[in-house]
């Protein structure tokens, strides 16, 4: 929240830079496991946006926004879109026209059904999870950052 | 699923809803509608449905409450009379 770099909290700061990692491990876990456990594409995707969110708070919003641009962030969600609809459609390939979207069982990466169909609902979690990081990054950095500079975030608020 | 518990998450549930509407400032009731989605996410874990519970933590007490912040930051922070 400090306007300068070396003017933050100390503590803040160390227990950021602590967590941040922990954090976003935590947010790939939930990614991968999201398909035999609770979790999924979404929740993880909002848990790895809210490192980058901490990190942004906890430092300074012109640094977070310097480090995760704009150009990135639609790079990043039409990729994971793509990732989505790319997978489908392969699915519709490999099923021979018949029009299975999303059927991962028939796309082969291995020779087994079972582990082709877990290891589509994995990249479908993946593209998920990207795109949603992306957004809500996106969403928090429209939200918090003038239009300019990022300059006077926090100072404004008693009228 | 334990009826006490449930009882006593809910009143606190209403207890923070009313607290958060009367509320002038508005950087302390974003700051409840945290605390509100965090109990909320318990009552969902306490009626087995683990996944609405998990996602109301992390996009209900994690992000939504980051967005308002950063919305009051922008705005004014002492509702209007």
């Amino acid at each position: 929240m400090k306007e300068k770099q070396g003017e933050g909290n100390i503590i803040v700061e160390t227990v950021a830079r602590v967590m941040i990692p922990f954090i976003q491990l935590f947010g790939l876990y939930v990614i991968t496991h999201g398909a035999g456990g609770p979790g999924g594409g979404f929740q993880g995707g909002v848990v790895f946006a809210s490192a980058f969110i901490l990190y942004v708070i906890a430092f300074n919003l012109t640094d977070g926004g310097a480090r995760f641009p704009e150009s990135g962030n639609i790079i990043l969600s039409s990729l994971g879109l793509y990732i989505y609809a790319g997978i489908g459609l392969l699915a519709i390939f490999f099923t021979l026209g018949a029009a299975q979207y999303l059927n991962y069982g028939f796309i082969p990466f291995t020779s087994h059904f079972e582990e082709n169909r877990a290891l589509g609902m994995d990249f479908v979690e993946i593209g998920i999870g990207i795109t949603v990081m992306a957004i809500i990054v996106s969403i928090f950095f429209d939200l918090a950052l003038k239009d300019g500079d990022g300059k006077e975030e926090e100072e404004e608020g008693s009228r | 699923m334990i009826v006490s518990i449930d009882l006593i998450l809910l009143f606190f549930v209403v207890v923070i809803a009313i607290a958060a509407i009367t509320l002038r400032d508005l950087l302390s009731a974003v700051i409840l509608l945290g605390a509100y989605s965090f109990l909320m996410a318990l009552i969902w874990v306490e009626l087995q449905s683990v996944d609405v519970g998990f996602t109301e933590a992390a996009v209900g007490a994690g992000a939504t409450t980051a967005f308002l912040v950063a919305t009051i930051s922008r705005t004014v922070r002492w509702e209007k009379k």
